[in-house]
């Protein structure tokens, strides 16, 4: 898996992309991607799959590269990204094989998976959906609205990551409106919480692939991330929200992780 | 002889006859923000077809957008204030956009909530409705046409907004069916064109003809209960050889009907349009339906006193 490549090749075209918030969620969507959900490229809208929103969905180039090394699109397709006539755009749209949802505007991804959750237990169908959302995202009002009618249904099929890497556009999440205590806040609203290292494949497999954790309760995972996880001059950086590489930035990035590959413990390929 | 039915409140006509469609079609689903619409017995007679989401209009279209992506055809309740302005962006970027069918039954339209105040009023909801892509937009002018929306929308691809009052409205005798999308020619004439959108519209339109017969002038009625598409056809034709075409709404005086009218002709075939309409202020007073939209001008004198001075005429005498 060459997630992350895909994702700075992406960066360094014309109109750049977000980088940060595809390097902070990377793993996360390794292990919803490589052995959590039950999705198949080759039918992309079969009616038995598990449904995936990337509800934070300026990540778009971090689902492109999964969805390209998933088999969902043309691994050479991501070159498009944000070309003239691409529809790989910078936010995700539905014509792109894969996407569930059009998102970008925040706080709609649970509301969704909510829906697709409701429908397939009246279905009698025992797909799941996945939403992803993050952090700086909980700020949305709407957010809130979903969370109290997923508990309130039970709807246990439903399973919600937060991506916790703790930065948003311009600052820390928490200086910017109060986020804490996240995981109590969610499991007063009914959900069954778990926090986990948001970088370790293993342990988010592990969680994500064994819920619902409590019967008739949703589950929230907080994945612990750092935004721009694994090249250190771009880790932990608010400047890595929103990226333009240069090309001999591109080139350090592409040499950082071709040099050293970040550590996940998944026993399968690795997610670099 | 036909008996005239007795006023009834659109927004009840939707539920009763959406309740045996449940029912009979298990694509349906029904989902509520807490509007006190459907009665325990309903509730109960649609099962698992039913949903209570509470008071959160964002969510509720959310998850109609899901539902609808899963093969569902949710129909949501909530006002029409509610729909088109909070929930307006989810109305928009999940539901319009990837073209779902939904069907948002909004109530409570233009000044139908009354003295509860613009908190309440929706005089700017078909405006916002109708410019979005994918999206129908209708107004049923009476019950029976409420029913009949109702029954057509299960064949309709896309999202659907539809206008609903509160208390109940006369019904309008139209003489032609209720058909999505096709206006209702209720009356032919040659000097004039008023054109209706709405319970209370459509009725002061068919009034004012009748008022603006007396003193000569010759009136076409035409009930456009379907904001998009646009019956454009059926405007031009009827159009052809008036001089003057007046619009009634229960709506801001912009981007409602008047707006569309006024797009429509002046692309095709300029002709002068005067629109009577919610002025553009937010209600100052309280009062019941009628009383504010008497108060505020949207009647069948002010439409045939509007005529008689564009026209130049003697304005009739009205009480």
């Amino acid at each position: 898996m060459r997630v992350r490549e895909h994702v700075a090749d992406m960066c360094a075209g014309p109109e750049g992309g977000h980088l940060g918030g595809a390097y902070s969620a990377t793993e996360v969507l390794t292990a919803l991607y490589g052995d959590v959900m039950t999705v198949d490229p080759a039918r992309p809208t079969a009616p038995e799959r598990d449904r995936f929103v990337l509800s934070k969905g300026h990540a778009a180039v971090g689902l492109y590269a999964i969805l390209a090394e998933s088999g969902f699109l043309p691994v050479e397709e991501l070159r498009e990204y944000g070309q003239p006539g691409s529809r790989l755009m910078g936010h995700p749209v539905r014509a792109v094989p894969g996407v569930e949802a059009a998102t970008g505007s925040l706080g709609h991804g649970l509301a969704l998976g909510c829906g697709f959750a409701l429908a397939a237990r009246l279905d009698g169908r025992s797909s799941k959906a996945f939403v992803l959302m993050g952090d700086g995202e909980l700020q949305e009002g709407s957010v809130w609205e979903a969370a109290i009618g997923a508990a309130s249904l039970g709807l246990e099929n439903l399973v919600a990551v937060v991506d916790r890497n703790s930065l948003q556009l311009t600052g820390p999440t928490n200086e910017i409106a109060a986020m804490e205590p996240l995981a109590e806040r969610w499991r007063s609203f009914g959900w069954a919480v778990r926090e986990a290292d948001g970088h370790d494949v293993g342990e988010l497999v592990r969680n994500l692939g064994s819920t619902p954790w409590e019967p008739g309760r949703p589950s929230l995972l907080i994945a612990r991330t750092v935004k721009g996880h694994g090249v250190p001059f771009l880790a932990g950086q608010v400047a890595s929200h929103y990226v333009t590489l240069s090309e001999r930035k591109h080139t350090r990035v592409r040499s950082v992780l071709r040099n050293a590959p970040v550590s996940h413990n998944t026993g399968k390929d690795e997610a670099r | 002889m036909t008996t005239t039915p007795a006023p009834a409140a659109t927004r009840h006509a939707y539920r009763d006859r959406l309740m045996p469609l449940l029912q009979q079609d298990p694509r349906l689903i029904c989902l509520d923000t807490d509007t006190g619409l459907f009665s325990p017995d309903d509730i109960a007679a649609a099962g698992d077809q039913y949903v209570n989401l509470g008071i959160a209009e964002h969510n509720l279209m959310g998850m109609a957008a899901g539902l609808a992506a899963c093969g569902r055809m949710p129909f949501v309740n909530t006002m029409a204030a509610f729909a088109s302005a909070r929930a307006l962006e989810a109305v928009e970027l999940d539901i319009a956009y990837p073209a779902l069918p939904v069907r948002i039954m909004a109530t409570h339209g233009g000044l139908a909530a009354g003295h509860l105040g613009p908190t309440h009023h929706a005089l700017a909801d078909l405006s916002a409705m109708r410019t979005l892509p994918t999206m129908t937009v209708v107004v049923p002018a009476d019950a029976a046409a409420t029913e009949a929306v109702v029954e057509q929308s299960l064949d309709l691809p896309g999202p659907l907004y539809v206008r609903l009052g509160r208390k109940a409205t006369p019904a309008i005798d139209t003489g032609e069916p209720m058909i999505i999308g096709r206006a209702q020619l209720l009356r032919r004439g040659t000097d004039v064109v008023l054109v209706g959108c709405g319970p209370y519209p459509v009725a002061a339109c068919a009034e004012a003809a009748q008022l603006l017969s007396e003193c000569g002038i010759s009136a076409t009625v035409l009930n456009m209960h379907t904001l998009r598409p646009l019956d454009t056809e059926t405007l031009l034709a009827a159009t052809a050889q008036a001089s003057l075409v007046v619009t009634v709404e229960e709506h801001w005086r912009s981007g409602g009907l008047g707006g569309a009218v006024c797009e429509a002709l002046c692309e095709e075939r300029p002709t002068r349009v005067v629109r009577i309409a919610m002025p553009e202020k937010f209600a100052d007073i309280a009062g019941g339906h009628e009383y504010l939209l008497d108060h505020y001008g949207i009647s069948a004198a002010r439409t045939a006193a509007t005529v008689c001075a564009a026209l130049d005429a003697d304005a009739p005498n009205t009480p």
